[in-house]
């Protein structure tokens, strides 16, 4: 199992010496999949995939090599979070209100991978609608942490976290809120990113908080997540937030020699403030000594308004969310009740339907309502979307003075399942870090940057400018690179 | 009308662009030319982002825009060149998503104006905005079931919402018939009330003579023609009136018009008016307008019917009545404009030519329109039959009556109007060579008659004229005669 390649251009290399083929190397990778007990596949497409290894193998022997060029993703094989949508597919969100949904289209993301040479191996496992820290909020389950059983993944892309870790895939793909890619990827010891906002289409991610959801790559390295991302940042014209100015040179980029000595590091003092367990606080601090060693300057800055943040997130998401799920009433598509006399009048055949909602995305729907409605609306969504301006502002003026802002992903590694965070200080640290970021709409990624003494690991978050993913790429692939040097 | 009580009413017309697509997806919103989406076999006409599948997400339809601000730019409104969509939440069957995107505070156009004709003159009626919205499917209720067809669902509409300016039915109905007149004239809708494109709803309230407060008003939704949205608000004045003096209290609810009775229905409460919590939407980012480009569409406006309306009247000495009946129809308008272009062709008197044309117009040919329930362009009536039934007129070769019998043929038929005057018999005699004998023979051959005649009995001459149209097989022309009659009495 751990003979095979993890890194895309180790699978390439693999490919070209004709050391494994692309239907092999799928069929290895299902299997891997199909005998693990981390729930963490919801659905696996085998016959789908192995179709396209398959087609794939005819190209390989006609061009000789791995058309690099043209197909930068052939052959890999993929995971994608079941929030986003692959015709003919199941997407169930980790919802039981989709139990039985299958997709009419693809996500635009999803079809720019396969057009790359990707293989997509099955949908994976995550906390319901993409609301949770721990996917412990599945409707099918939790996943289970890729090397420790017993601790939770973190969430929402607990699964695709998992996955990659545990080899049942080579990269997938998450989604990150506020949170739910960076957060899995440093519990689960890889790299996961949020592109900055409007760089990946949002055609085909089933929404929650539409001003803050973004499709974020996850790999075992760097440059992967670079060629993720380099192949489904573009502009789409089906989404009306994707940035014209999407597309970038982003491998390139990451493999180009990091200027250590040009770079100033952010340590903003309202992230810093304690409360980190001991094992995260040593391995942050011997990140941020690699980066003096090397020359970089870190910079004590501050992001005055970075207390509101959960507050502002806690109503602009969860209103966002209770419109966006609105759509799930059982008319058109979803789990509804069979006969007609089961259905009861209108009101009672909504109440029979959006009862297989889950208890968090109940809660937020119910709260996400109330800051909306009348009378509420000013106090609440509004006020809050004031003060995410200033948030974002806060940063704005910080990358006037620094390029990157290094911060802790959480306060301490991964926790047990079942397990409930009461401590106050802990719970407000474990989302402070990682939701400032989305509501700037900011680029940002978890790398991994140590582990705790039980093995656990531990991930050091890099924060960039708005659109400045080439360079947030660049200093990670020099820090991953030259720490192991 | 009531004379203890005011009547005041608001006017809010929803009606559907005649755009290729559907505002926010490629679905067509304008299948074949006369059919409407709702024809189509039940969700037929729908995709994955009208349906409200999730993870997708709404386009902006260019030409949707531009025929809101058209609309807006002929209406005498600002146009906000930064608007912003809002999400209207609510849950109901035909509406996919569970929302609908429309706009709240800040619409794609500001205040402007309508000027309406009625018995009592000119007033300026205001229109406080005008918005873009995507339109939900159709509900229909079965015993024991319901269907939902979303065809119509995301179609492009626009709301026009009047200030609470007008004041009685007649108002409401000249206000209604201009607008639409307006919006189907610069070719931003069809406008076809029976297939639902142009819908009224209409916002009624009393209050005691000359008070300045406005009381309790009820809404009268969906009600599918002019006439009835007259009769409808002339109905609830009435009933509102009545609730007002048996001591109660006006309850503010939808209503529906029942057209067979003639009366309005309580629909739903308003009491608890629904709280549609309304934010911007997140997926469609506001809409920015390029000033160049609203002043490009300013100035592919055609005339509006006001502006032509003025202009007939000051050009042509049109009556404002004739006028006004033109410039309501489009088709009127055309034949109308087709007909002056005629008239200059053959080198004829315009101004002369436009009255009597005109007149026919107005008259004999709304008549028709009315009798038969068709409009002009569905005849087989054209400029050229005007003009050459005007000519005749004017050279006193038919008489006005047969004037009518020949328009009504050439309705019908097509008919050239020489041809069918002929075919008809219907010449008139004004040779003077011809009449004079005749005239002669009746007189003479009546002497008692003409006694009474000369000896002032008026009424006689209407004897003589019969007996004279007798003689000629009706075709004398009968306003000749009488000065002719007169001349010889002289002698």
């Amino acid at each position: 199992m751990s003979d095979l390649p993890r890194h895309f251009s180790a699978i390439h290399e693999s490919y070209n010496e004709k050391k494994i083929s692309p239907a092999e190397l799928t069929q290895n990778y299902l299997s891997n999949a199909k005998s693990s007990r981390h729930n963490a596949v919801l659905t696996l497409c085998e016959e789908r995939a192995m179709d396209r290894a398959k087609s794939l193998e005819k190209i390989l022997k006609s061009e000789g090599s791995v058309p690099q060029l043209k197909m930068p993703l052939f052959g890999i094989p993929l995971g994608i979070k079941d929030v986003l949508n692959l015709s003919g597919v199941r997407t169930t969100c980790g919802s039981k209100i989709l139990e039985n949904y299958i997709a009419p289209y693809s996500a635009t993301c999803l079809e720019r991978l396969e057009n790359a040479g990707a293989i997509i191996l099955g949908k994976l496992n995550m906390d319901e609608f993409a609301m949770g820290g721990s996917n412990e909020n599945s409707a099918y389950g939790s996943v289970l942490h890729p090397t420790h059983s017993d601790r939770v993944p973190g969430g929402s892309s607990g699964g695709s976290a998992t996955a990659v870790r545990a080899q049942l895939c080579a990269g997938a793909l998450g989604s990150d809120t506020g949170g739910s890619v960076r957060l899995p990827a440093n519990y689960c010891g890889i790299v996961g990113m949020k592109p900055t906002y409007g760089r990946i289409s949002r055609f085909g991610l089933v929404a929650f908080a539409s001003s803050l959801d973004q499709v974020g790559p996850m790999a075992n390295s760097v440059r992967d997540v670079a060629s993720l991302l380099e192949v489904m940042a573009s502009h789409d014209s089906k989404d009306s937030t994707s940035s014209p100015k999407a597309a970038g040179e982003f491998v390139r980029q990451s493999q180009a020699q990091a200027d250590w000595k040009k770079l100033k590091v952010g340590i903003p003092k309202e992230y810093w403030i304690g409360g980190l367990s001991p094992d995260v606080q040593k391995s942050l601090g011997e990140a941020l000594t690699f980066f003096k060693a090397k020359g970089a300057t870190l910079v004590d800055i501050s992001l005055p308004h970075t207390e509101y943040a959960v507050a502002v997130y806690y109503i602009v998401a969860v209103s966002e969310a209770s419109s966006n799920l609105a759509r799930f009433d059982g008319v058109r598509y979803g789990v509804r009740p069979q006969n007609a006399k089961d259905a009861g009048d209108l009101i009672e055949f909504y109440e029979k339907v959006r009862a297989q909602f889950g208890a968090e995305v109940k809660r937020r729907i119910i709260l996400g309502t109330f800051a909306l409605s009348s009378g509420y609306y000013d106090a609440y969504y509004l006020k809050a979307c004031q003060v995410r301006r200033k948030i974002a502002e806060d940063f704005e003026l910080a990358f006037k003075k620094v390029d990157l802002i290094a911060t802790p992903v959480s306060p301490t590694t991964a926790f047990k399942l079942g397990e409930k965070v009461t401590d106050p200080l802990q719970m407000y640290l474990n989302d402070i870090f990682t939701i400032p970021v989305n509501l700037a709409g900011l680029p940002a990624l978890s790398v991994p940057c140590g582990q705790d003494q039980s093995g656990l690991p531990i991930g050091l978050q890099l924060i960039g400018p708005a659109f400045g993913d080439e360079k947030l790429l660049q200093v990670a692939n020099g820090f991953e690179k030259e720490r192991s040097e | 009308m009531n004379s203890a009580f005011d009547l005041v009413i608001g006017l809010e017309v929803h009606t559907q662009l005649a755009t290729e697509t559907k505002i926010f997806c490629g679905c067509a919103a304008k299948p074949k030319a006369g059919q409407s989406v709702s024809d189509l076999l039940p969700n037929s006409n729908t995709c994955p982002i009208c349906t409200g599948h999730p993870g997708t997400l709404p386009v902006m339809n260019r030409t949707a825009v531009e025929y809101a601000v058209r609309a807006g730019l002929a209406l005498g409104c600002s146009i906000e060149l930064k608007s912003v969509f809002a999400r209207k939440n609510y849950f109901y069957p035909d509406l996919p998503k569970g929302y609908q995107i429309s706009q709240y505070d800040r619409p794609i156009c500001g205040p402007g104006f309508l000027e309406i004709e009625t018995s009592k003159g000119s007033k300026k009626i205001t229109i406080q905005r005008i918005h873009l919205e995507e339109d939900a499917g159709k509900t229909v209720h079965h015993s024991g079931y319901s269907v939902v067809n979303l065809n119509r669902a995301c179609v492009p509409l626009i709301e026009i919402v009047s200030a609470p300016d007008m004041n009685s039915p007649e108002e409401a109905g000249a206000y209604l018939r201009a607008l639409h007149s307006i919006v189907t004239a610069i070719g931003v809708t069809d406008g076809n009330m029976q297939e639902g494109n142009f819908r009224c709803d209409a916002n009624v309230s009393v209050k005691p003579k000359g008070s300045k407060e406005l009381g309790t008003r009820t809404e009268i939704k969906n009600v599918n023609s002019f006439r009835f949205v007259e009769k409808a608000i002339e109905y609830e004045y009435h009933r509102q009136i009545e609730v007002i003096q048996s001591g109660k209290k006006v309850v503010q609810e939808t209503r529906l018009y029942d057209a067979d009775k003639n009366i309005t229905q309580s629909l739903r409460s308003k009491e608890e008016a629904h709280d549609y919590r309304y934010f911007p939407d997140p997926d469609l980012i506001s809409l920015q307008l390029d000033a160049k480009w609203v002043e490009q569409i300013k100035s592919t406006l055609p005339e509006l019917p006001h502006q032509k309306r003025k202009r007939y009247v000051e050009e042509f000495g049109l009556s404002a009545y004739d006028a006004g009946v033109i410039t309501a129809s489009q088709s009127l308008s055309k034949i109308f404009g087709a007909a002056l272009g005629l008239v200059s062709i053959r080198n004829l008197e315009v101004k002369e030519f436009a009255k009597g044309i005109s007149n026919l117009l107005s008259g004999e040919v709304a008549r028709l329109m009315n009798d038969e329930n068709k409009d002009l362009s569905e005849s087989k009536l054209n400029e050229s039959h005007l003009v050459d039934l005007i000519s005749l007129l004017k050279k006193n070769e038919i008489s006005s009556s047969a004037a009518k019998t020949v328009l009504r043929s050439s309705w019908e038929s097509g008919e050239e109007v020489n041809l069918l005057v002929e075919k008809l018999g219907l010449r008139q005699v004004s040779d003077l060579s011809a009449l004079l004998p005749v005239i002669e023979k009746v007189l003479a051959d009546n002497p008692a008659q003409l006694a009474e005649l000369k000896s002032g009995k008026e009424k006689l001459m209407g004897f003589f004229v019969g007996q004279i149209m007798k003689l000629t097989g009706g075709k004398a022309n009968p306003a000749m005669l009488q000065n002719l009659i007169k001349e010889k009495l002289k002698n």
